[in-house]
């Protein structure tokens, strides 16, 4: 029996690297995810008959416990928006951090003098620390995202309040680790409540704008925790799949880092936007306005045209509207392709999703790398609700907080249209010069009802 | 014991570097989905929590590892269907494949 099950272990362990290479390009992405759903099934299989599970009421909550959090989690899954994706990926996220702690507390339990070593014991308390901040963490992460939890939180001497409580939390974590399975239960409970405390404080004061890449760290965290607890636990499945999520997530996480210009150090432990940040160059130009039917018609008769999309376009449902604008064009002989900012969606890939959900085909999105340079021969270059990642004083100006980052060059087109629901200063709070440039008009109006109104514009052409 | 002292040291190299390498080449417009699809992953945390709940022997016990249970459960098939949800959309414009649309 025991053959069975570490064969099934090493297929699964096999199946999620081969799942994870596979979403590696979007024609394998879809096989590849369903590769590492077998992979998962035949494990949670294998493990009903897996030695050290006993007991009829164990076995009555194990099959309780999967129903119940996969019921919710099924139900919850397929009924979320997908511009809600983020929060529900921090939430699974911390759900499986909390599972993770939920084993270290189990293991410490039970753990006697003759039962267990200072090494596993370290291992198990190293990996409960990590679960369970990435456990709070991710539902602080969750929580703000969904919006239930509107403005960061600070107070004086914070950092200082959150490096004591670290420190305090390690100290009882290495007296865990070498009470040589002697552990006092009031040690164990203060340990477990201050590692939550601490991953709530910790993400606390970061703002919304970091939040994907705290969620990529706390995903990464996660996997490092579920992999320490395969250690513990003597099951290589666990090892593998959770050390190869850690690494990967790391990975991930500077990347996303990096396509935003914000150092992990500083997302963690500093504020944004908190001061002005810097002189304000004086602003040259005005802004000048342009309608629906206007910016239609010039669409319709030029050559090439790059749509740039934001979050914003996203909110207000306009993407459906855009591809059927986009096809128009297409008909008419207008070569048309999206540019996506790393960071247009909430997430790194996040608009390439909700472009995906409208129906645009992925090869006429670009990224930032792949279309920069083609700005120019563009006739027309439609910003929808974008704004700080066209805002070409990231280029320009030194003293501004965005200068550094990079950018889409849509000034560099020959006609710029901005739409936008009204004037003021986007998500970081600097003014955008791009509003001001010559060649840049100025389509206000509610991203929806404007590409409605795109739409008809060129219909009405015949 | 399968995994003997260094050995596990061994394995953890070898695996963060796996993971290192698939991760290196995935282009940008993959990479919510791709993290969605990390995070089901790691959902194999369940097979842990089962096998902890397994072995409890003290109501307690049972009650942190039944949460466990949940909490990981939620994890592996939440991040199933999301991810597969996201992936299911990306099309390609050169051949419309089909739409098996199961929203």
């Amino acid at each position: 029996m025991s053959l069975i099950i570490n064969l099934a272990y090493f297929a699964a362990a096999v199946l999620f690297i081969v799942g994870l290479k596979q979403m590696s390009s979007p024609t394998t992405a879809r096989p590849g995810i369903m590769w590492a759903g077998v992979g998962m099934v035949l494990a949670t299989l294998v493990t009903f008959v897996h030695p050290e599970v006993s007991g009829g009421v164990n076995y009555t909550l194990i099959v309780l416990g999967i129903v119940i959090g996969g019921g919710l989690a099924w139900w919850s899954g397929k009924k979320v928006a997908m511009t809600d994706m983020p929060q529900m990926i921090a939430l699974y996220n911390g759900m499986g951090g909390g599972a993770a702690a939920g084993i270290g507390a189990i293991y410490l339990l039970q753990a006697t003098p003759e039962t267990v070593s200072n090494t596993g014991l370290a291992i198990a308390t190293t990996g409960s620390l990590i679960g369970s901040v990435a456990f709070s963490g991710s539902l602080v992460a969750y929580a703000k995202l969904q919006g239930l939890m509107k403005k960061t939180f600070h107070f004086p001497g914070q950092q200082v309040v959150n490096i004591a409580i670290f420190a305090i939390t390690v100290i009882l974590g290495f007296m865990l680790a070498t009470g040589g399975g002697e552990i006092g239960s009031a040690t164990l409970l203060l340990f477990f409540i201050l590692s939550l405390a601490f991953g709530i404080l910790m993400t606390l004061p970061i703002g919304g704008a970091d939040m994907p890449v705290v969620i990529s760290l706390y995903n990464a965290l996660t996997g490092l925790a579920v992999g320490l607890k395969g250690i513990v636990l003597d099951n290589p499945a666990l090892m593998i799949a959770g050390i190869v999520v850690g690494a990967a997530g790391t990975l991930l996480t500077q990347l996303m880092a990096k396509a935003m210009n914000r150092p992990i150090k500083n997302i963690l432990f500093s504020q944004f936007g908190g001061s002005s940040g810097g002189a304000e160059e004086a602003i040259e130009g005005t802004m000048k306005e342009i309608q629906a039917n206007d910016a239609g018609i010039m669409m319709a008769f030029a050559e090439k045209v790059i749509i740039v999309p934001g979050y914003g376009m996203a909110v207000a449902q306009a993407q459906h509207k855009i591809w059927e604008f986009t096809q128009l064009l297409q008909k008419r002989g207008v070569d048309v392709k999206f540019a996506i900012h790393p960071v247009a969606g909430r997430m790194p890939g996040h608009m390439n999703v909700l472009l995906a959900e409208a129906g645009v085909p992925y090869d006429i999105i670009f990224d930032l790398d792949e279309i920069n340079e083609e700005f120019k021969t563009a006739d027309v270059a439609m910003v929808i609700g974008a704004n700080d990642v066209v805002n070409p004083v990231a280029r320009t100006n030194p003293d501004s907080p965005i200068y550094g980052m990079p950018i889409l060059n849509a000034d560099q087109a020959h006609n710029v249209i901005c739409v936008k629901r009204g004037k003021g200063s986007g998500f970081s709070g600097i003014e955008n010069h791009l509003f001001y440039a010559d060649n840049n008009q100025m389509l206000y109006g509610d991203g929806q009802k404007v590409a409605a109104e795109l739409v008809a514009s060129v219909k009405a052409l015949g | 014991m399968i995994i003997e002292g260094f050995i596990a040291l061994y394995i953890f190299m070898l695996a963060a570097f796996t993971g290192y390498e698939i991760i290196s080449k995935v282009p940008v417009i993959l990479h919510t989905p791709l993290m969605s699809g990390s995070n089901f992953v790691h959902g194999i945390v369940l097979v842990g929590t089962m096998v902890a709940l397994g072995h409890a022997t003290t109501p307690l016990e049972q009650a942190i590892g039944f949460v466990a249970v949940i909490l990981a459960a939620g994890n592996a098939v939440g991040g199933y269907v999301v991810t597969e949800r996201m992936l299911e959309m990306f099309k390609t414009s050169k051949k419309d494949d089909k739409k098996g649309d199961n929203a």
